[in-house]
């Protein structure tokens, strides 16, 4: 990309000095002008996203605590090392499990509501809208902490509700138990994506082509059949494309579990994968080997990109 | 989910019935369960809200020993125990730093980014912008240790510059703009304005930029909230309290005020209705927006 923004700059310049010599402004030339327009975004991504991850796979060969001192070459170490890192193969579990628990009943509800908003006529459509989206919006680290109060055992409203129900005698510590800790963000996670999840679905929805469902009540289809024989096949790349993108979101999961339990406890059942790579780069100064870690997760995460990249690109060149 | 299931039952059973039209006036028992279910959901997702704004403003005993369901008086007296103990306003200010100078500068620069994919059609237009469709997929945290690496050597640390300048290079924000300029600005304009002798910066300025802002402030909405929700780049590069974020205090929130339930509840409501509000203004913009942009953090 460097070299694309260099040339970018030279063709400028020339175009330029050509334009200052004859001020003529012709088709071919005028085009020239473009690359004038889109450098000042190519410098802030070189900067900012190409040359960090090109610094990380450098990085990722070396051992540096982060000071002043030098990164130092250890070759393939921290690669071995990470291939007999029991945490970081348990910090990629945590993170699939956490995001399955959390991605498959979210899809269910998202594809139901986006189906009963769209295609029945229900008053407040708006206003279910709203509210079902709201959580989407709010900073994750507060919906973190809001969650651990609930949750929390001395002083949390689901124990107070569940005493005062008589369902249990004495309060729990909820987030001490490995399942109950783990589910406990996949719920929450569920909670705050159902709602986008649902909107995509929405929009999704809005682009089947009336004539199928015409066609559908020409054939005396009910409700149930319509959603199963004409919503549903018409939905498939929106599916798609909220796996992937959902997945993508997954895999980088950090906000929630960070804040309900910087360490990942319960025994790192809730250590994510960026946690872990956090953990390790910002409170141990192991750089080298943090960034080796999102080599890691460099190679799960393109995996997927690539994927939703391709579907993006086929949608824009039907444009 | 259940309750979703049962409701398209429900609907299934009722719709196979031929009379439907004619008992349009009626209330159906179908439709009936469908609205409890919608409000079901609804009343989960609003839920805890509700127990934060309400547990605001009760007292820390209040909250550690009873349910709280109506509001209580404690609100302005638990923000002040906050602020004394974590300057708060001080983050609200911070947050609305970055967060405002980001939506401006990334605007601009995006949109001239935009234009500048849309009207010219110079060599490599196609690849260049398959690489900012690529980097809209591409998730920041990949290139954390080496983003903390740049802001330090270039002496962004604790600076915000560290947070505005990356979030600035919107890539969701030049993908929306240009499909808008595309369809909604005619190239006639453009060869108009040139043939009046107007300059190719000064055409995008005084026609192109005004001509898209609706479809520019739809995206900005968006990336302002996610700007002032951002955690992990902010906690990286803002090591100095006096530079915390409201995120970065919300992570703290629990060594800061230890037991004051009272302030720790009183800062998360603070954190959360200015959004509250931000949507209820603008949720047909930001709802629009984020299907067009369609990433998920």
């Amino acid at each position: 990309m460097y070299s694309n923004n260099n040339s970018a700059v030279e063709l400028n310049q020339d175009q330029k000095i050509q334009k200052r010599r004859k001020k003529s402004s012709t088709i071919s030339r005028r085009k020239y002008y473009g690359l004038f327009f889109i450098l000042p975004f190519f410098i802030l991504l070189g900067i900012f996203i190409v040359y960090p991850i090109a610094y990380s796979i450098f990085l990722s060969f070396h051992k540096w605590d982060g000071s002043i001192l030098a990164p130092q070459f250890v070759g393939l170490d921290n690669y071995v090392a990470l291939f007999r890192d029991k945490f970081f193969y348990k910090s990629i579990f945590n993170t699939w499990l956490i995001w399955g628990v959390s991605f498959i009943p979210q899809l269910l509800l998202a594809i139901g509501l986006a189906v009963i908003l769209s295609n029945f006529d229900i008053k407040g459509k708006g206003f279910f809208r709203w509210v079902y989206f709201l959580p989407v919006l709010v900073t994750m680290s507060s919906i973190a902490n809001l969650v651990f109060f609930i949750m929390d055992w001395k002083t949390g409203i689901l124990n107070q509700i569940l005493m005062s129900l008589g369902v249990i005698q004495e309060q729990i510590q909820w987030l001490e138990k490995i399942p109950i800790a783990r589910l406990t963000i996949s719920v929450t996670l569920c909670w705050m994506w159902f709602g986008f999840t649902m909107v995509i679905f929405m929009a999704g929805i809005k682009a089947i082509p009336l004539e199928y469902y015409e066609a559908g009540l020409v054939d005396g289809t009910n409700k149930w059949q319509e959603f199963w024989y004409i919503t549903l096949p018409c939905l498939r790349p929106s599916i798609t494309y909220n796996i992937v993108t959902s997945i993508i979101g997954g895999l980088t999961l950090y906000d929630v579990p960070a804040v309900i339990s910087a360490s990942g406890a319960p025994q790192s059942t809730t250590l994510t994968m960026v946690m872990y790579l956090y953990n390790l780069g910002f409170r141990n100064y192991n750089m080298g080997y943090a960034a080796t870690i999102a080599m890691g997760l460099f190679v799960m995460v393109m995996f997927f990109v690539a994927i939703a990249y391709s579907m993006l690109m086929r949608n824009t060149q039907q444009d | 989910m259940i309750t979703v299931s049962k409701n398209n039952i429900g609907l299934s059973e009722n719709i196979v019935i031929p009379e439907q039209i004619k008992i349009k006036k009626k209330v159906r028992p179908g439709r009936v369960l469908l609205y409890i279910g919608l409000l079901i959901i609804a009343v989960i997702t609003f839920f805890p809200f509700y127990i934060m704004i309400i547990n605001a403003s009760h007292t820390s005993l209040d909250i550690g020993t009873k349910l709280n369901l109506l509001p209580g008086k404690s609100f302005i007296s638990n923000i002040v125990r906050a602020q004394q103990g974590q300057n708060v306003i001080r983050g609200f200010k911070n947050s609305l730093i970055v967060a405002v100078s980001t939506t401006f500068l990334g605007g601009y620069i995006g949109a001239l980014t935009a234009y500048g994919f849309s009207k010219y059609k110079f060599p490599g237009n196609k690849v260049l912008f398959w690489i900012v469709i690529g980097s809209m997929m591409f998730p920041a945290q990949l290139g954390l240790i080496g983003y903390y690496q740049v802001c330090n050597s270039l002496g962004l640390i604790n600076n915000y510059l560290a947070l505005i300048l990356p979030n600035s290079a919107m890539a969701n924000l030049v993908f929306f703009v240009k499909m808008y300029m595309d369809s909604s600005i005619p190239d006639a304009i453009i060869e108009s304005a040139k043939i009046d002798g107007c300059g190719e910066f000064h055409i995008f300025n005084r026609i192109v930029l005004p001509m898209s802002i609706p479809s520019i402030a739809a995206m900005c909405i968006l990336n302002f909230i996610s700007v002032w929700n951002n955690l992990i780049q902010a906690s990286v590069v803002f090591t100095k309290s006096e530079m915390f974020t409201v995120p970065i205090i919300m992570q703290n929130v629990r060594g800061f005020y230890r037991n004051d339930l009272g302030a720790v509840y009183g800062v998360i409501a603070l954190s959360i209705i200015p959004i509250m509000i931000v949507f209820a203004i603008g949720s047909k913009y930001i709802i629009g927006g984020m299907v067009a942009g369609a990433v998920k953090e």
